[in-house]
This record gives C-alpha cells, sequence and structure tokens, in this order.
C-alpha cells in the first residue's frame, strides 16, 4: 500500500486536509466488496474441485466433476443448446432494439422523455412478473389460444407455445430487450445528426446510411447491450423452469439451479458454472476490446 | 437481476439521469415506418405488464380472453393474506437496508475515484461492477456456499448482504456522474472563506450531490424489491414477496397472483418516477 501517498490529482485538497487519501474512502467498499463476493466466488470456484460425500462436501482436490462435465454427452450438448438459444436472443434482441432506439434518440421530438422512460420501465418491473405473464399468455388455456379459437383463427388450442423452446425465446427477448435498447439508444443519442444529414446529402440511401455510418459506429452499444442480454440468458433459471417445463431442464441455467437445489451436488454445479463463466468472459474480453466497456464518467 | 450489466453496460445508461436529454431540433425524414415499427416494439415490451394488471381484475378464475367481468376482490384478498402482508413488509426492510448499505458504500467509492488518481482505478471499478455483470445465479451460489461455510443460517440478513452488494454499482454511477458536473471552484470557494473541510462537505459537496444518491437508493431500492434470481438461493424461512409468487406460481396460476404482481409492478412504477424526478432536480440544481 505505498500507493496511499499517491499525489492527489486536482483540488482535492478538501478530502486530503480531511486525511481521507483515496484508500481511506476505499477501505469500507473494498473489504464489503472482497468478503461478500470476491472471496465467496473463489469459494465457489473451489468447489468445482471437490466432492460430495452423501450429504457433507469432501474438500479433498479432484478433477471428477471437470470429468463428468466434459465426458457425459449432456452436458456438453446442453452447453451448446444454451449458447445457441441465447446467440439467437441476442440477434433478435438486436433487430428488436434498433428501430426503438433509434426513433427515440433521432426522430422522437414532443414526448421524447416520455418514450424514454417507457423503455426504462420494464427494466426495473419485475423480471418474474414479467416472465411469469408470459406464462398467462401462452398457456393451452391461456390468452393467446383463447384469442385465437375465440376469432376463430385456430379449431383447438396450440400447446406448442408454453413448455417448449420457442415460449422461452419469446420470453427471452421481451425480458432482456431493454438491456439492447438503453446501451443502444445512449450511442445514437451521442451520435451527431450531421453524420446522417452528410452521408444523405451525398446521395446514400437509408440502407447505406445505416450499414455504413450508423451500424459502425454504434458498435460499441450493440456489444454492450448483446453482453448483458446473452449473459442473462445463459444465466437464468426462471424462465426455462417457469415457461420451459421439462424444456426448461434442457438448458445449463436450470441444471445448475437444480445441482444447488434438489440434486444437492454443489461441486457439480460449481463445475458446470465454469464453462459458463468461460463463456461470459470471452465475450467481456471481445467487448472491451471494442471500447464497449468505455470509462462513461461523463455521464 | 433484475438490472443487472456495466461500466457503460445497461445498468450506468439505465440511471435516468440519462433521461434528461435535450431536445435538439431533429430534422424529419423518411416514411412512417421506423414510427410503426417502435409501435411495435413497445407493444412487445409492454403486452405482458399490461395482461397482468388487466388480468388482476378479472372476475373469473381462469385467465382467458374475452375477460367476463371486473372485481377487486383479488385485492380484497390480499389485503387479508398474512403471507403476503408479511413478504410485502419483508421486502421494504430489505429493500431499506440494502439501498443504505448500498449508499454508503457506493458513495464512498464515487469520492475516491472521482477525487483522487490512483493505480487499479479500473480494477476498482470493475470489482464493483462484477456482481451486477455476472449471471445472478452465479452471485447467489457464490454466497450460498460461502455462507454456508461460515456457518451463519439464511435469513433476511443473507438477503441483505446480497443486495447491498449488488446495488453499490447504482449508487456509485449516479454520484460520479453527478460528482463529474461539479463545479470544484465551489469547493475551493468554501475553503478560501474559511470553512474547515468537514463543513465543507456538508454544506456545500452534499447538499449538491444528494439527489444523486436519492436517485440511486431508490432505483437500488426497486432492484431489491423485484430481486429473484439472486435471493431464491439465500432465502430462510422468511420469504420475500417475489419468492412467495415464486413459491405460488407452481401451484398454478391464480387471480390473486395478478393482483400480488400488479402491486409489485406499482412500486417499481412509483422508484422509476420518482428517481427520474430526482435525477432531474439533480441536473437543475448545478
Amino acid at each position: 500500500m505505498a500507493t496511499a501517498a499517491a499525489a492527489p490529482v486536482m483540488e482535492s485538497k478538501g478530502l486530503a486536509r480531511f486525511g481521507l487519501g483515496p484508500f481511506a474512502l476505499l477501505a469500507a467498499p473494498l473489504a464489503w466488496i472482497s468478503v461478500f463476493y470476491l472471496v465467496p466466488l473463489g469459494l465457489l470456484l473451489l468447489h468445482a474441485f471437490w466432492s460430495v460425500d452423501y450429504l457433507t462436501i469432501n474438500r479433498t482436490l479432484t478433477l471428477d466433476n471437470l470429468r463428468t462435465v466434459s465426458g457425459n454427452p449432456l452436458y456438453p450438448t446442453v452447453l451448446l443448446r444454451t449458447f445457441l438459444i441465447a446467440g439467437a436472443v441476442t440477434l433478435t434482441d438486436v433487430v428488436l432494439a434498433f428501430p426503438i432506439a433509434f426513433y427515440v434518440a433521432k426522430r422522437a421530438t414532443k414526448h421524447r422523455e416520455l418514450l424514454l422512460i417507457l423503455v426504462v420501465f420494464p427494466l426495473w418491473s419485475s423480471y418474474l412478473v414479467r416472465a411469469f405473464a408470459w406464462k398467462t399468455i401462452l398457456g393451452t388455456n391461456g390468452i393467446l389460444n383463447s384469442f385465437l379459437l375465440t376469432t376463430g383463427i385456430v379449431s383447438e388450442p396450440v400447446s406448442a407455445f408454453l413448455y417448449s423452446k420457442t415460449g422461452m425465446y419469446i420470453t427471452f427477448c421481451q425480458v432482456w430487450l431493454p438491456f439492447m435498447i438503453l446501451p443502444l439508444y445512449t450511442i445514437l443519442d451521442r451520435m451527431p445528426s450531421s453524420l446522417l444529414e452528410a452521408a444523405s446529402d451525398l446521395g446514400a440511401n437509408w440502407w447505406q446510411t445505416f450499414r455504413r455510418v450508423i451500424l459502425p459506429l454504434s458498435l460499441p452499444g450493440l456489444l454492450a447491450g448483446s453482453l448483458s442480454v446473452f449473459s442473462l440468458t445463459m444465466g437464468d433459471y426462471i424462465t426455462p423452469s417457469l415457461i420451459g417445463g421439462s424444456a426448461g431442464t434442457e438448458l445449463i441455467g436450470g441444471i445448475i439451479a437444480d445441482q444447488f437445489g434438489m440434486a444437492n451436488n454443489w461441486p457439480l454445479g460449481a463445475a458446470l458454472i465454469l464453462p459458463v463463466l468461460g463463456i461470459i468472459s470471452a465475450f467481456l474480453l471481445l467487448a472491451n476490446k471494442a471500447g464497449a466497456l468505455g470509462r462513461g464518467e461523463a455521464g | 437481476m433484475s438490472a443487472r450489466s456495466e461500466t457503460t453496460l445497461a445498468s450506468e445508461t439505465v440511471a435516468p439521469a440519462a433521461l434528461s436529454a435535450s431536445a435538439r431540433p431533429r430534422r424529419k425524414r423518411g416514411g412512417p415506418w421506423l414510427g410503426i415499427a417502435s409501435a411495435m416494439v413497445y407493444l412487445f415490451l409492454y403486452l405482458p405488464l399490461f395482461v397482468v394488471v388487466l388480468y388482476s381484475f378479472s372476475a373469473t378464475k381462469v385467465n382467458a380472453w374475452p375477460i367476463k367481468g371486473y372485481t377487486l376482490d383479488w385485492y380484497r384478498e390480499l389485503l387479508v393474506d398474512r403471507d403476503i402482508l408479511e413478504s410485502i413488509r419483508l421486502s421494504v426492510v430489505i429493500g431499506l437496508i440494502a439501498a443504505s448499505i448500498a449508499v454508503i458504500l457506493g458513495t464512498l467509492t464515487a469520492f475516491a475515484l472521482d477525487r483522487f488518481n490512483f493505480p487499479g482505478k479500473p480494477a476498482i471499478r470493475f470489482f464493483v461492477v462484477m456482481p451486477i455483470v455476472l449471471p445472478g445465479i452465479v452471485t447467489g451460489v457464490a454466497l450460498l456456499s460461502f455462507f454456508s461455510m461460515l456457518g451463519w443460517p439464511l435469513s433476511k440478513w443473507t438477503i441483505i448482504v446480497a443486495h447491498g452488494t449488488f446495488c453499490i454499482t447504482l449508487i456509485l454511477n449516479n454520484v460520479v456522474a453527478r460528482l463529474g458536473q461539479l463545479p470544484r471552484r465551489l469547493d475551493e470557494a468554501s475553503a478560501d472563506l474559511g470553512a474547515p473541510p468537514g463543513r465543507t462537505f456538508w454544506r456545500v459537496t452534499f447538499p449538491l450531490i444528494r439527489p444523486a444518491i436519492l436517485a440511486g437508493a431508490v432505483l437500488a431500492f426497486t432492484l431489491s424489491f423485484d430481486e429473484v434470481v439472486v435471493t431464491f438461493f439465500l432465502t430462510g424461512r422468511e420469504k420475500t414477496l417475489p419468492l412467495l409468487i415464486w413459491g405460488r406460481l407452481r401451484q398454478g396460476i391464480s387471480p390473486e397472483i395478478n393482483a400480488a404482481a400488479t402491486v409489485i409492478i406499482a412500486v417499481s412504477l412509483a422508484g422509476v418516477l420518482l428517481s427520474n424526478r430526482l435525477s432531474k432536480q439533480a441536473a437543475l440544481g448545478g
């Protein structure tokens, strides 16, 4: 901690005279984060190398869990399936987020603030509530089916909506969509409108403007949003359980949650988290390289 | 988690501080298609929430279309349901304590990051943000294994620790943004006029960042009140409102759950509007 005496930059005299260097200020937050986050995370990773003896955990280091995870064909298949669904959800949300983010950032005039609050609100409204709403909509006796029956579009209730991958896909797309819209909106809002005007003055049509100007410039926002949507889908077990039914146990989040619940095999659960963390970390590094994780201090 | 993900990932941009962007004159171009597409996406975003609220007033037990009649019975049932009332009380207590912890730790971190340059700054930001970037299930099971090793029984305190941890970043983002906007000469003027640092802080700096802290605290409370992914692993015998709903969902959907869910939606809406208002106040105050 030789840095405790690090020269305070600029006008931090006030705090410095208080005797408060950065590390005095950071002591409590760092202690909290270390004890209640970093240590537990380390402990969790350690669990992957332990094993279970009936109801107790055997702390002899072993690679058995990792062998199980890579050896049993079930797990790589589940991981791949989850990866593909997360990828599909991410791509869909990119497509859905673009028009709305662009509209609010560049076109909306009168009701701009209201439109933005309308995007922010679902993000803070309970994720559980939104997921279970889809259950009432998609069920065999649900609202969508009774609507289709009443209007005569179908003659028998469609059972494929709920307890299926389709149902999970629709739900994931909706519940995580605001996480894509917001970073995209932020970056489009900062993009000077003169660039778009210049493109159109130079004769570009809307597709050329989109592909050559808007898309490249919004890449950091797209990556930040994609990282959120992808990572949230990879780790979720609520939607698989509510909407997926038996299809839900085919996603990695559901299997992991089960290891820490009913199945009560924490070491195996921890070992299953490793590839998930690996994939997300790779995505994180990629996004960081592309500048998606900007400091953002400018607020 | 409900909400998660940052440095400039979602949560930061989520802070309604971003809402106060000025309305610049915009050139209208293009056809109506962009507007129509946006309206469809809004519809997709709001359909589930709309359904929950609407069916909480439905007179029949089955959620079917069209609605046969309207009633307030389900809300009456909520008011006499001891479990629900108890869970709401617990969720409020947890939200308040977790938000307070996050306010203290987040504000301290914000001052350190804004006022000083020191090695390891990006690492500290990263650590604070991690609990919200990584999937909630990771935070949940990591803390579960930690508490179990320490022999701490699961209770509202284990939930508070988890919520306090992932809410720090919400306060941090809001306060750092606000501190960045404050002219430093205010502090200097106060010091030049002979105010000791303590008085400068309480009389000058703190009143100026108070709305930003409050806006962050409201969001932290909202996030805590809704949270289920992390809470699920850390809950003892007492259930928070979302967890109680989660438990009852397993027995099938009843209109009473729709009513309870509508209460959750109303709390979130109040939180978002309040936080937005406070952020605007912060922007005007400087």
